[in-house]
């Protein structure tokens, strides 16, 4: 029989996670739906379950000095509702196209994350953010970056008694914006077949100043396309979309799957972040007219 | 032994939440879900569970204001809660007055989806009354509809809001406007009061925008589903199905394995069935068993099934059940099956060829006519689609006095399922009762026996109820599905473009049953080369037996798969021959006094010209828009196709009869006995209309009582496109014959009124009145004083080897058009507008057949663009995917009335004829956008940008 807690307050929970081995519960929209697939097929134990939503204060977005702070139970329609500045226009786009309003009032950012699927649509957005992965055990608080958390294929960093608390997204100096673009085989309710987000800084002479982008759905992991990012950087915002180059994406290792094939992966990706890159140079063009 | 423990009594927790404004108290497991709290602790069974994944919407509910799915909330995270359910009138009434605005629209077809298409509306209403297109769309865009293709759905939540709709959706082709309400009750045997107007006085109800009569309930979320009800001392039956393709399989100690488990009453085998195990459609078909007995011939067979309380069998590990697997190498696809020494999947059929299907009339098509100035050809490829009914097979069976049983499940053919589930038993079809449940949706897939054989197994041996419900995973891994296709299809025609010949070969996967196989290969060949006149033809089926799931109904029989070929090739032909694609097909097209190849005259109702006709504005806009906005070369290319479609009304070449019954009480109740079951497309209220003109009264002077087994006519199943031609027929035949009878004992001519009040009939006929007290009439043991039957079985013939004869008395036709615009460098095709002219001879209800073409033309889009199933890969609503709210293009819907002599009031069938125009249509548009053409569906991105990249590269 399933053992079900809910607790009130982290320290308690803390404690549970050390304790025994449980599955962490917060929107539901991706126990459940395990749950489900599992019993479809005859598996029907499951895990006891840490259900984290009747602890006060994770459903926060914070803002500090040189950071922002999401807590772990802010649901994505918090986020799309929040007035979060251009540099989260890609994470708020990503939480529109995740499954429906029904998902969207239920699922945490922190969710997508710590399901660590290639597919997530949350995590380029969050690798392109610099998010920090905020995250607490009895033994104490510590913080990793996404990227380095996201350690394999529906893998993360974090110990069977840690619990995400948070995430933290460094402000940035100059006028920043993010965007992300999805690729998928209908409107709604769609697993993505190729994702990219990205989020440009640009300086006072329309250049830019710092540049992060990454791709899904097209790896184990999201991944950074760090050789495109160095030669964005100071290059002239209109300029960007011709600086890409096939070889940006060599590091990615899609598969052949019923959604599509590998090679379609491979140029879809390339060809989403052409159109990302050139939608910052018309969101510049759009702000200045 | 292991005996295991029974759950302890503490893992519930008391929850109190607020439910439609009302306070709550309940006991539930704290990880149960809310959907689960709400249907079964509260008995609100409006919130229905298609998925039980968070990817169909159907359990919808407002949790503190915001809509979520309820299967995925837990029942500890509902404590304290706000909820709002279908059975509520929401906040600030907004759910009732969006129920009372689909039902108007016609935006309930099945009604499985409407309780979270509701509460979906509802949550975006509450925020924002005026909303536009695209805000509806998102909110209603976690909700998948598999009925109206949504276009009704939004129609509805616009006429809510006070905003236009400016995208200007609808129905051209309607006949008349919203008439004025009237406040009518709903007939007694519909249940629910409807506030809606029932009736028209003064005129008659054919041709009228009647809401359904069973609309109510599907709105008010009282309407009871396969899953919706039970005999509170129901056990449950859980069944374990094969994870293999193919194996052999040995049971172990099933006995000491039910004792070590309290609470699982019983385990039910092969060796359980007291009659036949095996069921099947046709009587020389009948080759899937109940349960497996010693070999498996597809992933998701059934082989045992256990029977015991719910918290029982629900805790069972199939790993531990004694099963011995030995995995066998599979027959997986048509190539496997009939690969040389591939081996026999069926005794008896020792090259897998289930049957074979053809048709030939002229000279050899092979010999290309010597006046042929074009001859085009090409192979075609279609895969498994699933049928995606919202709601999973459910029901329950009660076995009764020891000799008989009562089945209430969903279904399409309750006495197709009687016989089965007698045969099965061992006892006589008159000691099975089958109840049809309202139906979430059947679409072909409901034609076959589910849950009812295992039901009836299940509860003969434990003598007792037993219920069960499919998980979604179940119910796609076992029901049937489309039949993947594989044609060779060629045609020639002279340089005007007149056809001279077409011949196809098609191979049609049938899986590892026959179910419907031997249909599909006997339909095709008869509309395999399309809508047109061809002199010289030969087409050529087989089904296929392979281990796959097995095929059988799916809306078209194979038809839809067959057009995609010959719309193509029409395509080629225009193409080779410098002949625009419309004129090809109007030069070609069918009419009135022309034959189709099987030899048949189509003496009247036969409409394709006029079909086309009403195109042909749109179709010059739409080309002339379409090369302007292509002139600047851009990446995202726009496109118009066009195609055609034919399809014969009812079973090919075989008996096909309807029986309907109505009759009037010495109390004055008059009841239609309806057997026709009706799976959304509205069957219940188009014969109803039909009955009501047929006698001369408003069709809200009917009782109705639908399809029972034991209390109706035996009225066929709900397939082929057949209830309104077939069954309307024997409904007005029984209509007259009741009026009749009335006008006898008054003594009046054919003109007279009739007027039922109360207990008394009023006849009038000009001067003359007659008042006929009915209780002084001779009453039978039913206490009926008057009868009407009607019989109908349409006029058709055998054919003959060579396919020639009637094999239908008449035919559905259509033409559509699309438009879409593909993004050349990704290789997405979004449609924008689709516009299909229909001749369905008569509109019985004009709102029900344009939701019947807008749900066919949602289901060929599904078809052209995204439907594949994977046998064991694609076994959910996440990873097969069926369009939502945001795909649906614009459509706009003409009717054309070319009556049908045969049929009632000029009516014949549309449920199969919206689908089958569509991917066609959608496939020339993408060709015409891109030059490139797809011959395999569905063209899933990937799939049209490796072939625009071979173009690039053959360049």
């Amino acid at each position: 029989m399933t053992a079900y807690f809910r607790p009130t307050s982290l320290d308690e929970a803390l404690a549970i996670r050390a304790g025994r081995e449980v599955e962490i519960i917060a929107g539901g929209t991706d126990v459940y739906p395990n749950k489900a697939t599992r019993a479809g097929w005859g598996r029907m134990a499951h895990k006891d379950v840490l259900d984290i939503t009747a602890i006060p204060g994770l459903d926060r977005i914070e803002e500090a000095d040189a950071r922002w702070r999401i807590g772990c139970l802010v649901t994505w329609t918090k986020l799309i509702r929040s007035s979060l500045p251009a540099l989260f226009d890609g994470l708020k786009a990503a939480g529109r196209e995740i499954g429906g309003q029904q998902i969207q009032n239920r699922a945490t950012l922190v969710g997508n994350l710590c399901t660590a699927s290639p597919a997530g649509d949350g995590i380029p957005n969050l690798i392109a953010l610099d998010a920090e992965v905020e995250i607490a055990s009895l033994r104490g608080t510590r913080v990793e970056p996404v990227e380095a958390f996201l350690d394999g294929y529906r893998h993360t960093s974090c110990a069977a008694d840690e619990i995400v608390t948070g995430l933290c997204i460094p402000k940035r100096e100059a006028e920043a914006r993010g965007a992300f673009l999805k690729l998928g085989a209908r409107r709604y309710l769609v697993i993505s077949i190729v994702m990219v987000a990205g989020v440009v800084e640009i300086d006072s002479a329309e250049a830019i100043a710092h540049a992060r982008v990454a791709a899904g759905a097209c790896s184990p992991v999201a991944m950074r396309l760090r050789a495109l990012e160095a030669r964005l950087m100071g290059a002239p915002l209109g300029a960007v979309p011709a600086l890409i180059r096939p070889e940006d994406f060599a590091e990615l290792s899609p598969l052949d799957d019923v959604r599509a094939s590998a090679a379609y992966r491979l140029a879809a990706a390339e060809a989403l972040m052409r159109d990302l890159l050139a939608g910052f140079a018309d969101w510049r063009e759009r702000r200045a007219a | 032994m292991t005996v295991h423990e029974p759950p302890p009594a503490a893992a519930t927790i008391a929850l109190a939440l607020i439910v439609n404004g009302e306070p709550r108290s309940v006991q539930a497991g704290p990880f149960e879900t809310l959907a689960d709290v709400l249907r079964d602790r509260l008995g609100l069974t409006g919130t229905k569970i298609g998925c039980n994944a968070g990817d169909c919407g159907a359990c919808t509910v407002l949790v503190d204001g915001a809509q979520v799915c309820a299967c995925l909330v837990a029942a500890a995270q509902a404590h304290g809660a706000d909820v709002h359910t279908v059975e509520g009138p929401g906040p600030d009434g907004i759910t009732e007055r969006l129920r009372r605005a689909f039902l108007v629209h016609g935006a309930a077809q099945c009604g499985i989806c409407t309780p979270g298409m509701l509460m979906a509306a509802t949550d975006l209403l509450a925020r924002d009354m005026a909303p536009t297109r695209a805000a509806i769309e998102d909110a209603l865009g976690g909700v998948l509809c598999r009925c109206t293709g949504y276009v009704k759905i939004v129609e509805a939540v616009m006429s809510v809001s006070p905003l236009p709709d400016v995208r200007g959706a609808g129905g051209e082709g309607a006949r008349s406007p919203q008439k004025a309400p009237r406040s009518r009750p709903a007939p007694a045997g519909t249940g629910v009061p409807s506030p809606l107007p029932l009736s028209h006085p003064g005129e008659g109800s054919v041709g009228a925008r009647l809401p359904r009569l069973d609309g109510w309930a599907k709105v008010a979320g009282t309407d009871k589903f396969g899953a919706d009800e039970a005999p509170a001392d129901s056990l449950w039956l859980r069944v374990v199905r094969s994870p293999h393709a193919r194996a052999a399989f040995v049971l172990g100690d099933l006995e000491a394995f039910r004792a070590s488990w309290p609470g699982l009453e019983a385990i039910v085998t092969a060796a359980d069935v007291p009659g036949e195990n095996s069921f099947g459609i046709f009587p020389n078909t009948k080759d899937q068993p109940v349960f497996a007995l010693v070999e498996v011939r597809f992933r998701g067979e059934a082989v045992l099934g256990l029977v015991g309380t719910r918290e029982a069998i629900e805790r069972i590990e199939e790993a531990d059940v004694p099963i011995t697997w030995t995995p066998l190498r599979p027959l997986a696809g048509i190539e496997a099956a009939l690969a040389d020494r591939a081996l026999a999947i069926h005794a008896g059929r020792p090259d897998n060829v289930l049957t074979r299907g053809q048709l030939r009339c002229g000279d050899n098509p092979a010999k290309a006519p010597a006046q042929a100035a074009a001859t085009v050809e090409g192979q075609f490829r279609t895969r498994f689609v699933e049928h995606a009914y919202i709601e999973p097979e459910a029901g329950y069976a009660v076995p009764i006095d020891d000799d008989r049983i009562e089945v209430f499940a969903c279904t399409q053919a309750p006495y197709m399922d009687r016989d089965d589930t007698a045969r099965v038993l061992g006892i006589s079809p008159g000691k099975v009762r089958i109840r049809p449940s309202a139906c979430g949706g059947g679409f072909g897939g409901k034609l076959d026996l589910s849950v009812q054989p295992l039901l009836a197994v299940a509860a003969w041996k434990a003598k007792r109820p037993v219920r069960m419900v499919y998980s979604r995973i179940e119910s796609m891994a076992s029901s049937t599905k489309r039949h993947p296709a594989q044609i060779r299809a060629r045609a020639s025609a002279d340089a005007k473009g007149r056809l001279l010949a077409f011949e196809s070969a098609a191979d049609f996967n049938t899986g590892a049953y026959a179910s419907w196989g031997p249909t599909v290969a006997n339909r095709v060949p008869v509309h395999a080369s399309g809508p047109y006149r061809v002199p010289n033809v030969e087409n050529r089926t087989r089904a296929i037996y392979t281990n796959d799931t097995p095929a059988g109904a799916f809306r078209g029989f194979g038809v839809p798969q067959a057009a995609i070929a010959h719309e193509c090739l029409m395509d080629d032909l225009a193409e080779k021959l410098g002949i625009d694609r419309w004129a090809i097909r109007r030069l070609n097209a069918l009419g009135k006094g022309d034959r189709t190849p099987s030899g048949q005259l189509l003496a009247a109702s036969a409409g394709l010209p006029d079909c086309l006709d009403a195109l042909k504005a749109d179709w010059d806009a739409a080309l002339a828009r379409v090369a302007a906005h292509n002139a600047a070369a851009p990446r995202r290319r726009r496109g118009v196709g066009i195609a055609c479609m034919w399809y014969g009304c009812g079973n090919t070449a075989l008996p096909n009869p309807s029986a309907m019954r109505m009759a009037l009480s010495r109390d004055g109740t008059l009841t239609f006995f309806n057997g026709a079951v009706d799976i959304g497309q509205g069957s219940t209220t188009v014969l109803t209309q039909i009955a009501a003109d047929a006698l001369g009264v408003p069709p809200d002077a009917f009782r109705l009582v639908i399809g029972d087994t034991a209390l109706t006519e035996d009225a066929g199943k709900t397939s082929a496109s057949r209830q309104t031609f077939v069954s309307g027929k024997a409904a007005m035949l029984a209509g007259r014959d009741l009026r009749r009878k009335i006008l006898a004992l008054g003594n009046v001519g054919e003109s007279a009124t009739i007027i039922l009040d109360g207990a008394v009939l009023v006849i009038r006929e000009g001067e003359v009145r007659r008042r006929i007290e009915l209780a002084s009439l001779a009453t039978d043991a039913d206490g009926l004083v008057l009868e009407g039957q009607g019989a109908y079985d349409p006029p058709t013939t055998a054919l003959d080897a060579d396919g020639q004869g009637v094999p239908y008395a008449t035919y559905g036709f259509a033409a559509q058009m699309a438009e879409v615009e593909v993004d050349t460098v990704l290789g997405t095709t979004k449609v924008m507008r689709i516009v299909a002219a229909h001749d369905v001879g008569r509109a019985i209800n004009p709102t029900l057949v344009e939701g019947q073409i807008h749900g066919g033309i949602a289901q060929g889009l599904g078809l052209a663009l995204m439907e594949e199933f994977v046998p064991g890969r694609t076994e959910n609503l996440h990873d097969y995917l069926i369009p939502t709210v945001g795909d649906m293009p614009e459509v706009a819907v003409k009717l054309i009335e070319d009556p049908e002599p045969e049929g009632p009031f000029g009516a014949k069938g549309v449920g199969e004829p919206a689908l089958i125009a569509t991917a066609p249509a959608i496939l020339s548009a993408i060709r015409h956008a891109t030059g490139v053409t797809m011959r395999e569906v569905p063209v899933l991105p990937h799939r049209l940008w490796e072939a625009l990249r071979a173009r690039e590269g053959s360049r």
